[in-house]
C-alpha cells in the first residue's frame, strides 16, 4: 500500500515549514558571513595591489630615500635592511628554534610539556613587548657604553629573531614526530650515537618540513613594524652596518604612510606591495618545500 | 597558510614514546644533550628576562606613582605625570568593539565552513580567510588611513551622527574617521582569521555521530548547529575568541594609524582614543627618565594582561580538543 503524494501525512505542517526555512535562511546569513570576510580580504589587497602597482617604478629600487617635502625618493634602503634584519633574526632565532624543536623530541618529561605550554605563551606575546625586551637588553646598554649609538640593526634583529623561535619551535618538533621511530631505531641498531642519528637521519628526513617552518617564521616577521620603532629604529643614510640604525620597508610604509605628502604616500603603497610580495613567496615557498617533502 | 601552526593547534600532539637519554658514556651524546636543553631552556629565559626586564625598567615609575598609575588619567610628559587609566579602558574597549564586530561574522564563517559548504568552496574560502591574518598589520593601518578613515566619516559616521542614532552616549562625537569605531573595524578584520580558523578547527572535529544523531531525531540543519554542534564545542569556541582578544590587545600599528591617539578615555566610538600598544609604539624612542619608566610600566601591564588572555584561551581549546579526542572525535 503506497501513500498518495497529496496525503496528509507527507505534507509538511507550517511548523515543519518554518524549521526548514529557519535552517534555510541561517545556512544563508553563514554563506554571507563568510563572504563579508572574503570581501575584507578583496578590498584591502586590491586596494593594496593597484595603489602599489601604479606607484612602482625603477627608481623606488634604485634610490634611498629622500627629506620629507622634497619629491622622488625610494625604497632601496629599506628593502636591503628588511633583508639585513630577516638575516639576523634567522642567525639568532633558527638555531634556538630548531634545537628546541629537536630537544621536544627527544624527550617526553613534565618539564617537556611544560615547556611546550610556553613556547606557546611566548608565541602570544604581543611583538610589540618583544620590542621593548630588545630595547631594555639591546639598546639601553649600548646607550650607556657608548652614547648616541642606542638604536641598532642587530637590536632589531634580536627582537625579530625573539619572535621566530615559537613557530620554529613548534612546526620542527611537529615535523619531527613525522618521522618513523623504525629510522632513528635503525641507525642507533646500527651503533650510531643519538646526535649522529639526528643529524644524519632524522634532520635530512625532516627537511622539507623544517624549511616550511623557517619560512612561515619569515614570512610572519617580514611584516613586523611595532619592534623595530625603537630599536632598529629607521635610517636616512644608506646602512649596512649592524651597530647602526637602520631602514626597513615596514618602517618606511609607517612613516610615509602618516606623512602629509603625496609621493611618500605612493612610496608607502609600493613598499606595501613589495612587503607583500615577499610574505607571499616566502608562503608559497612553504608550500612548496611540504609538497616536495611529502613526495619523498 | 599564514596563521602559524601553532595558534591553531587544535589536537595536541601525540605523545613521544618515552625516551631515556642514552645511558652509554658518549662524549659526543653528553654535549648534544646539553646544547638541546640549552636551546629549550632559552624559551623560560626569554620569557622570564622579559618579566624581569620591565619589571626593573618601569622600578621608577612603580616607586614614584604606586598603585595610582592605574587609576590616574593625567598623562602629561610635560609636568612628568603618568596615568595609564585611559590607555588601559582604551585598549579593553577597543578590544571589545572588535570581538562585537567579530564574533558574529567569524562564528558564522566557521559554521559555514565546517556545516554548510561543500568542499571545493570551504578550500578557497577557508585560504582566503587564513590569507588575512597574512598581510601585516602596518599594511592594514595604511589601508585604514587612505581607506577606511575616509570612508568611515562619509558613510558610516556622517549619517549616524545626525540621524535618531546620535542620541546615543556611544555615536555623539563629531565624526573625524580617526576614532574608537575606525580602530575596531581594522581589529576586528585582522582578528578574524584567528576566530574563523580555530572555531572551524574545533566544529570539525566533533564526532559525525553527534550530528547524525540529531538529524534522526528529526532536527533540521541549523537546528543541529545550534542544539548540538555549538554546545559540544562551546569552550573552544570561547578559547578561539578569547584567542582573538588576546591578539586584539596587543595589536599596534593599524590601532595607532586609525584611533587618533589621544590620551582621553570616552566611551563615544566617534572620539579618538589611545591604546597601551600605541602609547609605547609613538612615544617610547623619545623618551628618557620618568617618561621612559611609565612606558615600560605600560609595556608590563599590556604583556600581564595578554598573558593571562591567552594562557586562558589556550587552555580552553587545549581541553576541548582533549575532551573532543576522548570522545573519538577526528580533526
Amino acid at each position: 500500500m503506497t501513500l498518495e503524494r497529496n496525503s496528509t501525512l507527507l505534507r509538511p505542517s507550517a511548523r515543519s515549514r518554518f524549521r526548514r526555512s529557519l535552517s534555510a535562511l541561517m545556512a544563508g546569513l553563514a554563506a554571507a558571513a563568510a563572504l563579508i570576510a572574503v570581501i575584507a580580504l578583496i578590498l584591502v589587497l586590491i586596494y593594496i595591489l593597484v595603489g602599489g602597482m601604479s606607484a612602482m617604478s625603477l627608481s623606488v629600487f634604485t634610490e634611498g630615500p629622500v627629506p620629507m617635502g622634497n619629491p622622488g625618493g625610494g625604497l632601496r634602503n629599506g628593502i636591503i635592511g628588511t633583508l639585513i634584519l630577516m638575516a639576523v633574526a634567522s642567525i639568532i632565532g633558527l638555531p634556538i628554534g630548531i634545537l628546541g624543536g629537536v630537544y621536544q623530541l627527544e624527550t617526553n618529561t613534565t618539564f617537556s610539556r611544560t615547556l611546550r605550554f610556553f613556547t606557546d605563551v611566548m608565541n602570544s606575546i604581543p611583538s610589540i613587548v618583544m620590542g621593548l625586551f630588545a630595547y631594555l637588553i639591546v639598546v639601553l646598554p649600548a646607550a650607556e657604553i657608548s652614547p648616541g649609538h642606542a638604536f641598532s640593526a642587530f637590536a632589531g634583529g634580536v627582537a625579530l629573531g625573539f619572535l621566530m623561535i615559537p613557530t620554529v619551535m613548534r612546526t620542527t618538533e611537529e615535523i619531527l614526530r613525522l618521522v618513523p621511530v623504525t629510522l632513528r631505531d635503525a641507525s642507533l641498531a646500527l651503533g650510531a650515537s643519538q646526535w649522529r642519528t639526528t643529524l644524519s637521519v632524522i634532520l635530512p628526513a625532516a627537511r622539507g618540513g623544517i624549511v616550511t617552518g623557517i619560512l612561515l617564521a619569515l614570512a610572519r616577521i617580514a611584516g613586523e613594524t611595532a619592534p623595530l620603532l625603537f630599536t632598529a629604529f629607521g635610517n636616512l643614510n644608506f646602512n649596512m652596518r649592524l651597530d647602526h640604525p637602520i631602514d626597513a620597508l615596514p618602517l618606511n610604509i609607517y612613516n610615509y604612510a602618516t606623512s602629509p605628502y603625496d609621493n611618500l604616500h605612493h612610496l608607502a603603497l609600493a613598499a606595501a606591495i613589495i612587503l607583500l610580495i615577499i610574505i607571499l613567496v616566502l608562503s608559497l615557498a612553504s608550500r612548496y618545500a611540504t609538497r616536495g617533502h611529502s613526495a619523498e | 597558510m599564514a596563521i602559524e601552526s601553532a595558534a591553531i593547534e587544535v589536537v595536541p600532539a601525540a605523545p613521544a614514546p618515552a625516551k631515556v637519554w642514552s645511558t652509554k658514556k658518549n662524549f659526543g651524546d653528553t654535549i648534544y644533550k646539553w646544547v638541546l636543553t640549552i636551546a629549550a631552556f632559552s624559551v623560560l629565559l626569554i620569557i622570564a628576562g622579559t618579566i624581569y626586564e620591565l619589571t626593573m625598567g618601569s622600578r621608577q615609575s612603580i616607586s614614584y606613582f604606586g598603585l595610582k598609575f592605574f587609576t590616574s588619567s593625567d598623562w602629561n610628559p610635560t609636568k612628568q605625570i603618568f596615568g595609564a587609566l585611559p590607555f588601559i579602558l582604551g585598549t579593553l574597549y577597543s578590544s571589545v568593539w572588535a570581538l562585537v564586530i567579530a564574533i558574529p561574522i567569524g562564528l558564522f564563517t566557521a559554521i559555514f565552513l565546517s556545516e554548510i559548504s561543500p568542499r571545493w568552496i570551504e578550500r578557497p574560502v577557508s585560504f582566503m580567510v587564513e590569507l588575512l591574518a597574512a598581510i601585516p598589520s602596518v599594511v592594514y593601518g595604511l589601508w585604514g588611513l587612505f581607506v577606511l578613515q575616509p570612508w568611515m566619516v562619509k558613510y558610516i559616521e556622517g549619517p549616524f551622527s545626525q540621524g535618531p542614532l546620535a542620541k546615543l552616549p556611544i555615536f555623539g562625537d563629531t565624526p573625524n574617521g580617526y576614532d574608537m569605531l575606525s580602530a575596531s573595524v581594522i581589529l576586528a578584520i585582522m582578528v578574524l582569521p584567528y576566530i574563523t580558523a580555530v572555531s572551524r578547527d574545533i566544529l570539525k572535529a566533533i564526532p559525525r555521530t553527534v550530528r547524525e544523531a540529531s538529524y534522526a531525531l528529526g532536527a533540521t540543519r541549523w537546528e543541529t548547529i545550534k542544539g548540538v554542534v555549538l554546545p559540544y564545542g562551546r569552550a573552544g569556541i570561547i578559547g578561539a575568541v578569547m584567542l582573538g582578544f588576546g591578539r586584539a590587545l596587543g595589536e599596534t600599528m593599524a590601532v595607532t594609524m586609525v584611533i587618533g591617539n589621544a590620551p582621553v578615555f570616552k566611551t563615544d566610538l566617534f572620539s579618538s582614543g589611545y591604546t597601551l600598544a600605541s602609547v609605547i609604539a609613538n612615544e617610547l624612542a623619545e623618551a628618557s627618565g620618568l617618561y621612559r619608566s611609565a612606558l615600560i610600566e605600560i609595556g608590563l601591564s599590556l604583556f600581564i594582561i595578554t598573558l593571562i588572555v591567552n594562557a586562558g584561551a589556550k587552555l580552553l581549546i587545549f581541553y576541548t580538543a582533549q575532551d573532543l579526542n576522548a570522545r573519538g572525535g577526528k580533526a
